[in-house]
């Protein structure tokens, strides 16, 4: 009886041991872009086995060691970054079952973490990672005034555990008309939405007063994480699509200070010098938002102006409420590109941008010695329609060997 | 001598303007040009006249009229307009709560001609399309087919057929699986909505056969009956049945239902093609289908896959392609076909999927879809491969009338979005009760 625990004990370490071990990988690509520096013709990467980018270089200059697994590939890239997701909070089906990126019994609710709901075994978690997408900043969606927390994962790893970069990474915080129609009407106009977030700022300050000068308060989940983000520790993504909202958005942040993420954002090209000189990043809308509601003012170019005007941004998938279920992050960033955007700033906001935007960048976002091994194999330009993406590692570990 | 040039000059100039843009002859050369019917031209010409076309070919095989206005489109990529076999532009509506179906109501009651949707849908190189009523319903109403045309009112986009009751070409829209299971009236499980559907075709042979028995005396003749003259025109025939249907066993109740009653039948959306693509072809069922970027979003729709158009096509099914706009964008309708292509559909099924294949779905293969000497000048220009994410479609043009220049700043706009450019219009499937 001993005997057997104790086997069993060494059989699961064993294949704990086989789960995080990677086999030694030679990836070689007619074009690299590492996304640090230029691209390179007839590269190779080296894929060690502890999951991590051993060499890269060109095929002339590098040699594969023996024993290395070969993959090829017309075009390599670095895994691809989603900068605002809210899969494995958000399920295939649309039931009820699987929908756990809104909750609606109150309208502020910074304290719900997203590692509480992240389901790493999400279909659609899957479906990303076969598309290339080793990384996504997920959680919970727009809609609520505070609807919780934000984390990175990579899209691989069978718990939230296994696959967590950052627990948590942002406070999801919605603008606009939105937030009426989730919560019945309370808050039911702008200006009472934006009064409901003051008096909750004012609180988290008062209750970070209290905290400082040692009169310990008794624990409070949402003022906790208030106070989290009123020190800049945990950033505060204001979704705000029309010029009212982004100037509120901004206006919230001068009072209280805290980092300020944009989402969405459809009208930043009509307030292109005050976003500049507020220094906000904007994880622009997905480029194929459909055109209605506060959307309705969408523009295929805005990521070329925002480009142009030198305003940080990322790409995202953001939250749909039917089909399809979620949006493919770069195919978003291709529309982009096919309307004004240079193909480079958009591959980079894909990867390295994305990367340091979400401040992962010493692990992933480039093909460089050191880093994870997240890498992704095309048949083509990244951006056409018709090129496939036939390998997909992540950390080392081939997660997709199927042109798809 | 100088009087008599001015006068000439003015005269001529004035003929000219008095011409229609219609009625000039213009010949379009240097493109590629896919007719869609026959092998792609490189280098070809086509001449356009009186809103239809004169001829297609390859330069020097091809009379070009010497009065011909010549249009230089070397380089580019010219094709037959896009036809959209199931879109929601335009801003109609369909049967409301009242009743599972509405076999009376006609969504060209309900087209705001105006509508910005529709300049979108052109910039996307739509040039027709067969715009649905809203469902949810197991019948949700009659579709109508339009030419976007530039419109004061709807009657200068729809297209005459004089077979039917109301004279304007259009189909029948059905469902079947989970859109329309709701409360009462409507159905709660799937065998009663084929009951209930069963029960309406039943109805109407009946009718059918009461007006065939009266025959040319009118005092025998049935009472009018509007929910049943367009079910009595399609089990003729003349009225095509668009079938909403997503789950394999949905698609198969479908072609069993055709086979009882024998109408003429589309299946629309049909995710599950993939498993029962023999099938569909065995029963020579074409097929309108969608692409989605990602499954999901409804429990019948967790197998929207790229693989459709492929399997059909090796089944040797007929396969079209639909926006189901606003699911999907009109301006983006190329990139559908793309993804066909990415799971390997052909290319050449692909480009006859959005043109002919879905011209024949709609009973419109002899006017439109390709092409061809006499059919309607309906064409786009392309400055690009037609499935490369960088082509732009930089005309678009219906009858012989340029619709949209991509390079007209007035027009730019529509097809990339921006400041008070939409009016925000359009079809949301989600808020109205996830109906498809």
């Amino acid at each position: 009886m001993r005997y057997l625990s104790q086997l069993f004990i060494l059989s699961i370490v064993l294949f704990g041991f086989l789960e995080v071990s990677s086999a030694q990988i030679a990836v070689k690509g007619d074009k690299i872009f590492t996304m640090a520096g230029s691209p390179i013709e007839f590269g190779v990467v080296l894929v060690s086995s502890d999951g991590k980018i051993e060499r890269i270089g060109a095929q002339s200059t590098v040699t594969i060691p023996e024993g290395y697994e070969i993959r090829k590939a017309a075009v390599i890239t670095p895994g691809i970054i989603d900068t605002r997701s809210v899969v494995g909070l958000a399920g295939i089906f649309n039931i009820d079952h699987d929908q756990d990126q809104l909750e609606r019994s109150n309208p502020f609710q910074p304290e719900l973490r997203a590692i509480d709901a992240y389901n790493a075994r999400e279909d659609l978690v899957v479906w990303l990672r076969n598309l290339g997408i080793t990384t996504v900043h997920t959680g919970h969606g727009p809609g609520a005034l505070a609807s919780g927390q934000t984390m990175i994962a990579k899209t691989w790893g069978n718990t939230v555990e296994a696959a967590l970069v950052d627990s948590v990474t942002m406070v999801s915080f919605t603008l606009g008309p939105s937030v009426s129609a989730n919560f019945g009407g309370n808050p039911g106009t702008r200006s009472r939405a934006v009064a409901m977030l003051r008096a909750e700022f004012i609180k988290a300050q008062e209750y970070q007063n209290k905290v400082e000068s040692g009169q310990n308060p008794p624990r409070d989940l949402k003022m906790e994480t208030m106070v989290r983000v009123l020190k800049r520790e945990v950033r505060a993504m204001i979704m705000a699509n029309r010029v009212t909202e982004i100037m509120a958005a901004l206006r919230l942040q001068r009072e209280f200070g805290f980092e300020l993420v944009l989402e969405g954002a459809a009208e930043s090209y009509l307030l292109l010098d005050e976003l500049k000189e507020a220094g906000v990043h904007i994880i622009l809308h997905p480029t194929m938002v459909r055109t209605n509601g506060e959307m309705t003012n969408a523009a295929f170019t805005t990521a070329a102006r925002l480009y142009e005007a030198g305003i940080p941004f990322t790409f995202q998938s953001g939250f749909e409420s039917y089909v399809p279920k979620t949006r493919v992050v770069h195919y978003e960033a291709a529309i982009a590109v096919a309307n004004g955007l240079p193909f480079d700033a958009g591959l980079r906001a894909l990867t390295i941008d994305a990367a340091r935007f979400l401040g992962i960048s010493d692990r992933t976002g480039s093909l460089e010695r050191g880093k994870d091994a997240d890498i992704v194999l095309w048949e083509g330009d990244p951006f056409e329609y018709i090129s496939r993406v036939c390998t997909v590692i992540i950390n080392g570990q081939i997660a997709s060997d199927t042109c798809r | 001598m100088y009087r008599l040039l001015i006068l000439i000059t003015s005269l001529c100039f004035g003929m000219i303007q008095g011409l229609s843009a219609q009625d000039q002859t213009i010949a379009f050369t240097g493109a590629t040009i896919y007719p869609i019917s026959s092998e792609p031209i490189q280098n070809g010409v086509l001449v356009i006249r009186n809103g239809k076309i004169e001829s297609v070919g390859r330069e020097g095989s091809v009379r070009i009229p010497r009065n011909a206005h010549v249009i230089d489109v070397s380089g580019k990529i010219l094709m037959p307009g896009l036809v959209d076999t199931h879109s929601h532009i335009g801003g109609g509506d369909g049967g409301d709560r009242s009743s599972a179906l509405h076999p009376d109501v006609r969504i060209v009651d309900a087209i705001d001609v105006r509508s910005d949707t529709f300049k979108k849908a052109r910039t996307g190189g739509v040039t027709v399309a067969n715009v649905m009523p809203g469902s949810g319903h197991l019948l949700s109403g009659q579709t109508i087919y339009l030419k976007l045309r530039d419109a004061r009112t709807v009657y200068d986009m729809i297209i005459q057929d004089p077979a039917l009751h109301d004279g304007f070409a259009g189909g029948i829209k059905m469902a079947n699986g989970t859109n329309p299971l709701r409360q009462p009236p409507f159905p709660g499980t799937r065998a009663k909505s084929a009951a209930m559907q069963r029960n309406l075709f039943i109805e109407a042979q009946e009718y059918q056969r009461r007006i065939a028995e009266a025959g040319n005396d009118a005092s025998k003749r049935p009472p009018r009956n509007l929910r049943l003259e367009p079910i009595v025109e399609a089990l003729e025939g003349k009225r095509i049945v668009h079938f909403h249907t997503h789950r394999h066993d949905d698609i198969l109740t479908v072609l069993r239902m055709k086979r009882e009653f024998g109408f003429r039948v589309v299946l629309h959306h049909v995710t599950d093609a993939w498993l029962v693509a023999d099938e569909i072809a065995a029963a020579g069922v074409p097929s309108s289908i969608i692409v989605l970027d990602t499954p999901g979003g409804k429990l019948e729709a967790i197998n929207l896959l790229y693989k459709s158009g492929r399997y059909l096509e090796q089944a040797g099914a007929d396969v079209s392609f639909h926006t189901d706009d606003g699911v999907t964008d009109s301006r983006l309708f190329f990139r559908m076909a793309a993804f066909a292509v990415r799971d390997g559909m052909s290319r050449e099924k692909a480009l006859e999927a959005l043109t002919l294949a879905g011209a024949r779905m709609l009973d419109l293969q002899d006017r439109v879809g390709s092409l061809e000497r006499g059919k309607d000048a309906d064409f786009i220009i392309l400055n690009g491969d037609p499935f490369s994410v960088y082509t732009h479609v930089e005309q678009t043009w219906i009858d012989g009338v340029k619709v949209f220049d991509r390079s007209n700043p007035d027009h730019l706009p529509f097809a990339t979005g921006g400041h008070e450019v939409y009016r925000g219009d359009f079809f949301d499937h989600y808020s109205t009760g996830g109906m498809e």
